[in-house]
């Protein structure tokens, strides 16, 4: 029992970043902007969150890595404009233009840490979030054991927007346009709405999320940024959302199993049977799960129709 | 009137945007530009101008580890490019390149031949893993039409994790790396290393010429080449014209991996004599990306694109001794490759300009 309350607690811990980001992704895709700059905006909250932790750690206390988070989610956003600018504005290729972004976001991050701090990282934090029983639902036989025992808050946070965005895009006004602007963005633009609002509110919140996840990220699975630290948990929530077949839900789902075959790695060294297979091959699971997935998927597509495709006014 | 900018123009632009916007960064955090350039030139001519007229003006060794490290990347351009002329993006150079090195460390390894059997073979072999990881999302792609972006980013990272498990599974092997390649499978050359000061410099640089006129060759003058073009252009109308475009799909991206895994061959069959666990991507692929964009998809760009994301990289050694953060150097990788997509913004500033210059010489 408590090997298996301590697989679930850290699938969970693990699913958090890659739930979040992945629903930063859905915003973007259902607008019709393909982001496989998450990867690269993850970096950018990372950073600035682990940068902002340890230098007001001692004046904020535990209200430190909240607002870090927050600050990591705003850089994540401003960082995701120059995508909407480049992809939208300019009509660049999206997949160019997202590549260009996680290059430069390794290549910015590190160069500031060694701006500010004069080594490869930033500085060693001494507490990020911290584990917490949650009062109550703790207490809760099995259940509590295995969802409210020694979990980081953050992640009802990720619950709490998965059924914000599930919300947002099946029932209000806003998330019918924005799903139309990635399916058939022409019917979008002749009700008078702008095809390039939408897409522009999309890649903005899909920033906003990956940079929170980022955020999140460092401050409960490390102690410092490093140019690793985000070791492509971008482009696994990518893989969580073609997973999840580009829904809220789906991507939850596929974001939890993602975070399980992550820590299966580590697990797998106390369980005898699973002990002589090598680590790197359940690094290498979620990968090799997605290729799956899409071709398994491959006959009746999913994803939004528009999703990638420029949308030129003139030519309607 | 529409003028149409020539690619090299915008190229040229592009490069110099990104010097610029990085010479901004570095006045803002205190480094100065001037000691970024001076390195970049000391690592591509070899040459200190700091030191002009003095003694350690020149020296060699900075040049040969300038060629050495721009052979991989031109190869991994030549990679991208080639599926960029299918209409393909192969994000998934880094990792054919990553395939290729395992399969030359391989042989290497575990085969006892003379010379001229073993370095051709090993190099042979590297081409082939790299093929065979491009060919899959080729397939793929032709079979089943899913997208090879998707596809060849998650083989990515399956080849990080495969390549490091067969590294560390061959005989001998610890957890940083495998036991010396035998010496009859490596491109290293004493001579060239005289030459040049002690440099990394390998007889690779005769595999990537020939790469280059193979490239050159297959798509400028063959018929297969012509018909993979003509799907790069448009597949509907090449269908339609009688080529069969899955089938085009599939071979072009096992050949693009192929130049891909001759870059790996490059790496561990030259720069280094042993096959290396990696704890993550060494962009070589993603380099690969930019310097084909850079390089307008032709063998002539895609070798000076090459030169110049060599040097970047290969200076990053001589910035760091001088207190320039090195990671400079994948700012201006990056930036270029963003302005490069930006080529519309940028001819719409020149159209801008030409309409302004036009309204003035009207009014006077």
């Amino acid at each position: 029992m408590n090997l298996i309350s301590s697989i679930v607690t850290l699938s969970l811990i693990y699913a958090t970043p890659i739930i979040i980001t992945a629903l930063g992704g859905l915003y973007s895709e259902r607008s019709g902007i393909v982001n496989i700059a998450l990867e690269g905006i993850m970096v950018i909250g990372a950073f600035v969150a682990a940068t902002f932790t340890p230098l007001n750690e001692a004046a904020l206390g535990g209200w430190t890595p909240w607002i870090a988070i927050l600050l990591g989610a705003l850089a994540g956003g401003l960082y995701s404009l120059i995508h909407a600018f480049v992809s939208i504005d300019l009509q660049a290729n999206q997949v160019i233009s997202g590549t260009a972004l996680n290059m430069l976001a390794i290549g910015i991050s590190v160069y500031f840490c060694q701006i500010f701090f004069n080594q490869q990282r930033t500085q060693t934090f001494s507490r990020g979030f911290v584990k917490t029983n949650v009062p109550l639902f703790s207490k809760i036989p099995i259940i509590g054991d295995l969802f409210f025992k020694r979990m980081y808050y953050t992640f009802y946070l990720a619950l709490l927007l998965v059924i914000v965005t599930a919300f947002i895009l099946r029932k209000t006004r806003f998330g019918l346009r924005l799903r139309a602007s990635g399916e058939h963005p022409s019917a979008v633009d002749s009700l008078g709405v702008s095809v390039r609002k939408m897409r522009y509110t999309g890649v903005l919140i899909s920033g906003l999320l990956a940079g929170l996840s980022g955020g999140i990220m460092v401050l409960t699975q490390a102690t410092q940024f490093t140019a690793g630290s985000i070791h492509g948990v971008g482009f696994i929530s990518l893989a969580a959302l073609i997973f999840g077949r580009w829904n809220a839900w789906g991507v939850l789902g596929a974001g939890v199993f993602f975070g399980f075959s992550q820590i299966f790695a580590i697990f797998s060294k106390d369980i005898p049977i699973l002990a002589k297979v090598p680590a790197e091959i359940f690094h290498a699971l979620p990968y090799i799960l997605t290729i799956i997935a899409i071709l398994l998927f491959s006959r009746r597509s999913a994803g939004p129709k528009a999703a990638g495709e420029l949308y030129d006014v003139s030519k309607r | 009137m529409l003028k149409k900018r020539s690619h090299l123009t915008l190229s040229l632009i592009a490069i110099l945007l990104s010097f610029v916007v990085a010479s901004v960064v570095m006045l803002i955090s205190g480094i100065s530009p001037l000691s970024f350039f001076l390195s970049l030139i000391r690592t591509m001519t070899g040459m200190n101008l700091r030191a002009i007229g003095k003694e350690g003006f020149f020296n060699a060794r900075y040049l040969g580890e300038f060629i050495q490290m721009a052979m991989p990347i031109i190869l991994t351009g030549l990679s991208v490019g080639f599926a960029f002329r299918t209409g393909l993006f192969n994000i998934g150079a880094e990792g054919q390149v990553i395939m290729g090195s395992v399969g030359a460390v391989a042989v290497g390894i575990l085969f006892k031949l003379p010379f001229y059997i073993h370095l051709p073979l090993a190099i042979f072999v590297a081409a082939l893993c790299g093929a065979l990881w491009g060919w899959i999302p080729g397939y793929f792609k032709a079979k089943f039409g899913v997208h090879e972006v998707v596809v060849t980013i998650m083989m990515n990272y399956t080849a990080l994790y495969l390549g490091n498990f067969i590294i560390k599974a061959l005989p001998g092997s610890d957890n940083q790396k495998t036991v010396k390649l035998a010496a009859t499978s490596l491109l290293h050359s004493k001579f060239l290393r005289q030459l040049t000061g002690n440099s990394r410099l390998h007889w690779g640089f005769i595999v990537v010429i020939i790469a280059l006129f193979v490239y050159h060759f297959i798509i400028e003058k063959t018929t297969f080449g012509y018909e993979l073009r003509a799907v790069g252009f448009n597949k509907d109308a090449a269908e339609y014209g009688g080529i069969k475009v899955s089938s085009r799909i599939a071979y072009s991206m096992a050949i693009a991996g192929a130049f891909a895994g001759l870059a790996g061959a490059m790496l561990t069959l030259g720069t280094f004599d042993y096959g290396r666990v990696i704890g993550t991507f060494e962009n070589y692929g993603f380099d690969g990306i930019a310097v084909a964009l850079l390089g307008g998809n032709t063998a002539f760009g895609i070798f000076f694109g090459g030169l110049l994301f060599g040097g970047l990289k290969s200076s990053q050694t001589l910035m760091q001794a001088s207190g320039i953060p090195l990671e400079i150097a994948i700012i201006v990788s990056a930036l270029i490759i963003l302005f490069v997509a930006m080529k519309n913004g940028i001819d719409l500033v020149f159209e801008w300009m030409d309409a302004r210059k036009r309204s003035k010489d009207e009014s006077h």
